[in-house]
């Protein structure tokens, strides 16, 4: 065993169970590299039953590796507490309210994970044939046409593995479709309250990025978009409700306004759960739309991910849309090149497929009606939950939101010096994942709260109920706040030096 | 069935609460000239009746044994230790979000950082990302980071690189002012003297797979050279199963080893989601796209974990950030770190050792069916390349017929390569299965 094991504290398995202080030099978990013991592994393969060869028969001499890869050896029973004690360690969706905003961290039903792992769709090859994948190619047919249907758009491409992937995506056939007409235009119009990844995908599309400021109600300014929008601007990129959780009551205005330059309108839809069986991008002037299936359409994001960013689009884009597509012909379905317009693919294979299974699962079992039921509880839920903190933490912009709202920790800071961080890092020794905090950047202490439709009434109390008791220990006992927090495994990290001098493997 | 929890007392309760007295008010910011959705789309269906319609769907995709899968082209088959399938099914770590409030998600960083220090030991390389989307968008992001680090714009890619790569790498570099050039692979793979020729002095960098999209070895150490020479970066692709017996990327001099990371315990999913490999060189590391994490100390001194150089990426950096990327692979990352815990040391050796002995069998009893004959001459590890006598399509026709799955037909991405049928066999065919699989090619070329 290491030298550390006789002073690893044992975690109970429960985050919410308060912990003695550690002292320096503890560890929570060894490595799995500390952990390790020539001569175990936890997996063994069939004895070689083909004629045996030498490698250096089969290879260059130079070719081969000298050295095994160092990798640990452990028994599979010390592989899986080490991965238990891991997992024990973390909040998550499931045992812990989480109420990250702009990530929309509903539940994840179980059934979906059940039909993903179906072998038919498990362990199905990408290059099997069609004939071999009618199951499959059905279904990404029928989400597609799902898809259609609830962001009210011509076409849709599953392609994109996530929202940025979706966003570029989507740029990439914006420059196309502005170059397919002769007139390449250069520039792409964003909202100072947008997504980070907004900018970040129109520079590697190729985009010179311009912001509007956002006017005194959260809002895109018309006046500053007016002056912002040329003949150079081929996308305007707006998220709707945007990420003050507000909506965009000017969008019609802001799209005509768009579109009378010849510029396309774009919607960011990591905020689709307000809309969702409300109502539709397309109906509301959008040319171009993502969803993030992650969110939205309840596949679990896996500590980061997979996800899936499906692009839906109008008709006029169809050309410039990424291969293969799905298409169906009296009852057979076929994957089909694009045509010469096509931006080409933007990944290996299909998509990620896995996810999809999982978003169809869940619109299908929702149906209309209960799409709907999303996006109202999701609204109805969050309105609560603000109208439970009025009293508690001031408000960015005080006015009904939709699926999230902002509260600002600005005032606590000014008198108690207690920032958004402190309050998000004391909400976790509630018991609670904190809110995105610091975004948007618009938002002086910013603290982002997305309950979601999943959670009940009695949580959102609870959480309102924990703020509450925050905002006086802050006014009482500033310094509990501020070196919160005390219940977690570790106590607050050292980010900087974390940066300063990395170390990011063993 | 829905997952909304809110009962008609609840709603009540609520409405008062926020001082409404309908839904409808709390909306009124939505304006009126925007129609309500009504969306045409099929009915509601419950658990039972949604297992039963998946099923149905699942139930008609076919050849599933890996056994009887014969085919790779990118992905592959092997088998995946139990103990990967249950961590990864653990909704500790399968639910939380990317781990923003560290000392909240301690487990997902430390599985995160053990990925990361696994992907390094295997490919030889000084720091790693926690995961990219696959391997093609992986390898445009290393060509954009090549662009990036010498100032070049001109990025030559083998065409022994996987298509569908190469495709990807167009799209991405479509509008950014950098020229993707193939470089000839005349015989299934490079040829370093022809090489030479096409590197100069704006080349950012030289692509190559290794073992290439035709399944042949690359003379990795000739090309790494020669990029070297002119100032070039030497990125290559990695299939992560043939570094427990080939020489790792970090060995032959590459600057940034990228690949597809499905092999490592994650299953086939029709192509997805799938895990996307990024390692390189540490000088590079404050240009790498992706979360990082990293090691540090707490308020008390004691071990944790954080995503760390946050300063590369778009929340902060936004147009100027090394990459748009935001979600990554997690999940599946976590998947390859049990995995290649469960193999070890040893394990990892072997299994790739039985890759190749299978494939050289499955190769050596195909190849004496009259009229089969390998296409190209150089070795290779789990994956070759033959020349069949008929129309590999309708070969595999009749081998779906018996449920197996057989090669990729090369005319798909070489229409020289009119019968070039695509093998591949991995440590999950016994002996029995191959003799089998030949058997039946065998008649079925009668």
């Amino acid at each position: 065993m290491t030298p550390q094991s006789s002073e690893i504290s044992r975690p109970s398995g429960l985050e919410m169970t308060p912990r003695p202080p550690h002292s320096p030099g503890r560890v929570l978990e060894p490595l799995m590299k500390e952990l390790s013991e020539p001569g175990r592994r936890a997996f063994t393969l069939p004895a070689l039953d083909v004629p045996k060869q030498k490698p250096e028969d089969l290879l260059p001499p130079s070719l081969i590796r000298k050295e095994p890869a160092p990798l640990p050896e452990l028994s599979e029973r010390d592989l899986v507490k080490h991965f238990m004690r891991l997992a024990h360690l973390n909040f998550s969706g499931e045992t812990n309210f989480y109420p990250l905003g702009s990530c929309t961290m509903k539940y994840n039903p179980k059934v979906n994970e059940e039909i993903a792992g179906l072998p038919g769709f498990s362990k199905l090859h990408p290059y099997a044939s069609e004939e071999a994948s009618q199951g499959i190619l059905q279904l990404l047919f029928e989400s597609e046409r799902l898809f259609r249907e609830i962001l009210g758009m011509d076409a849709v491409t599953l392609q994109p593995a996530a929202g940025a992937q979706g966003e570029l995506t989507a740029l990439l056939m914006a420059a196309a479709f502005h170059e397919a007409k002769g007139k390449p235009r250069r520039k792409v119009v964003v909202p100072d309250s947008a997504h980070g990844t907004n900018p970040a995908s129109a520079a590697i599309a190729g985009f010179e990025v311009v912001e509007v400021k956002s006017n005194s109600r959260g809002r895109v300014s018309l006046s500053a978009l007016a002056e912002a929008v040329d003949d150079q601007v081929a996308l305007f990129m707006m998220t709707n409700p945007n990420t003050l959780g507000l909506f965009e009551e000017e969008v019609l205005e802001v799209a005509a306004l768009v579109h009378e330059k010849g510029g396309l309108m774009y919607l960011d839809g990591a905020n689709m759960n307000a809309l969702l069986g409300l109502l539709r991008p397309g109906d509301m002037g959008f040319d171009m739309v993502h969803v993030n299936i992650h969110k939205t359409f309840s596949i679990p994001h896996g500590s980061g991910g997979p996800g899936g960013g499906p692009v839906g689009i109008k008709a006029a884009l169809k050309p410039f849309l990424p291969g293969p597509i799905v298409i169906e012909k009296e009852g057979v379905y076929r994957l089909e090149s694009p045509g010469p317009l096509s931006i080409g693919r933007v990944r290996s294979f299909t998509g990620n497929v896995g996810a999809t299974v999982r978003a169809y699962a869940y619109i299908r079992s929702l149906g209309a009606e209960g799409l709907r039921r999303v996006s109202e509880g999701a609204i109805l839920n969050a309105n609560y939950l603000k109208a439970l903190l009025r009293d508690v933490l001031p408000m960015a912009v005080d006015e009904h939101c939709m699926h999230e709202f902002i509260a600002t920790a600005k005032d606590l800071k000014a008198r108690h010096g207690i920032k958004a961080m402190d309050i998000a890092k004391r909400l976790l020794d509630y018991g609670f994942y904190a809110p995105t905090i610091c975004f948007p950047l618009i938002v002086e202490e910013a603290l982002m709260v997305e309950p979601s439709e999943t959670e009940s009434r009695q949580t959102l109390e609870q959480f309102a109920e924990a703020l509450k008791r925050i905002t006086q220990e802050a006014r009482e006992i500033p310094s509990k706040v501020q070196m919160a927090p005390h219940r977690m495994p570790v106590a607050r990290l050292d980010e900087v030096q974390a940066a300063r001098e990395p170390n990011l493997r063993w | 069935m829905d997952f909304v929890p809110i009962t008609p007392n609840d709603r009540k309760v609520m409405l008062r609460e926020i001082g409404v007295s309908s839904f409808e008010e709390l909306i009124q910011s939505v304006p009126k000239i925007i129609p309500r959705a009504k969306l045409k789309i099929p009915d509601a269906l419950s658990e039972p009746e949604l297992l039963r319609h998946c099923g149905d769907l699942a139930g008609r995709n076919r050849a599933l044994d890996p056994e009887r899968c014969f085919l790779g082209a990118g992905a592959y088959s092997h088998w995946i230790p139990s103990v990967v399938r249950y961590i990864t099914s653990r909704g500790e770590f399968l639910t939380a979000y990317t781990p923003y409030q560290a000392e909240a998600s301690q487990g997902t960083l430390q599985a995160m950082y053990e990925f990361q220090s696994l992907l390094c030991e295997i490919t030889g390389m000084d720091v790693a990302n926690c995961s990219l989307y696959e391997g093609a968008s992986a390898l445009a992001e290393a060509c954009l980071l090549a662009a990036r680090e010498t100032g070049r714009s001109r990025v030559l890619i083998a065409q022994s690189v996987h298509p569908e790569y190469r495709q990807t790498v167009q799209t991405y570099l479509k509008q950014s002012g950098i020229r993707v050039v193939p470089l000839e692979a005349p015989h299934g793979a490079v040829d370093p003297r022809a090489a030479e020729a096409q590197v100069d002095s704006d080349t950012a960098a030289v692509v190559v797979q290794m073992p290439n999209a035709f399944g042949c070895l690359e003379p990795v150490e000739e090309l790494s050279a020669l990029a070297h020479r002119q100032g070039a970066l030497l990125i290559s692709v990695i299939n992560p199963i043939s570094l427990g017996i080939l020489k790792p990327p970090g060995a032959y001099g590459a600057d940034i080893a990228v690949g597809e990371g499905q092999p490592l315990g994650n299953d086939l999913n029709y192509g997805g989601p799938y895990l996307g490999l990024f390692a390189c060189r540490k000088e590079l590391l404050r240009k790498v796209p992706g979360r990082i994490v990293g090691m540090t100390r707490d308020s008390h001194g004691r071990r944790g974990f954080t995503l760390t150089l946050q300063t590369r990426e778009q929340h902060i950096r936004r147009a100027k950030a090394t990459s748009n990327i935001c979600t990554n692979e997690a999940m599946m990352a976590l998947g390859a770190a049990v995995y290649l815990g469960a193999l070890g040391k040893e394990g990892f050796r072997e299994l790739a050792l039985h890759n190749l002995q299978k494939a050289h069998y499955c190769r050596d009893r195909l190849t004496e069916i009259p009229g089969v004959r390998q296409i190209f001459p150089g070795s290779f590890f789990n994956e070759f390349a033959l020349e069949m006598p008929v129309d590999p399509e309708r070969l595999n026709r009749t081998l779906l017929a018996e449920g197996i799955l057989g090669g990729f037909p090369l005319k798909r991405w070489d229409r020289k390569l009119a019968n070039g049928w695509l093998l591949c066999a991995t440590e999950i065919h016994s002996r029995a299965s191959i003799d089998k699989f030949v058997y039946v090619v065998q008649r079925s070329l009668k």
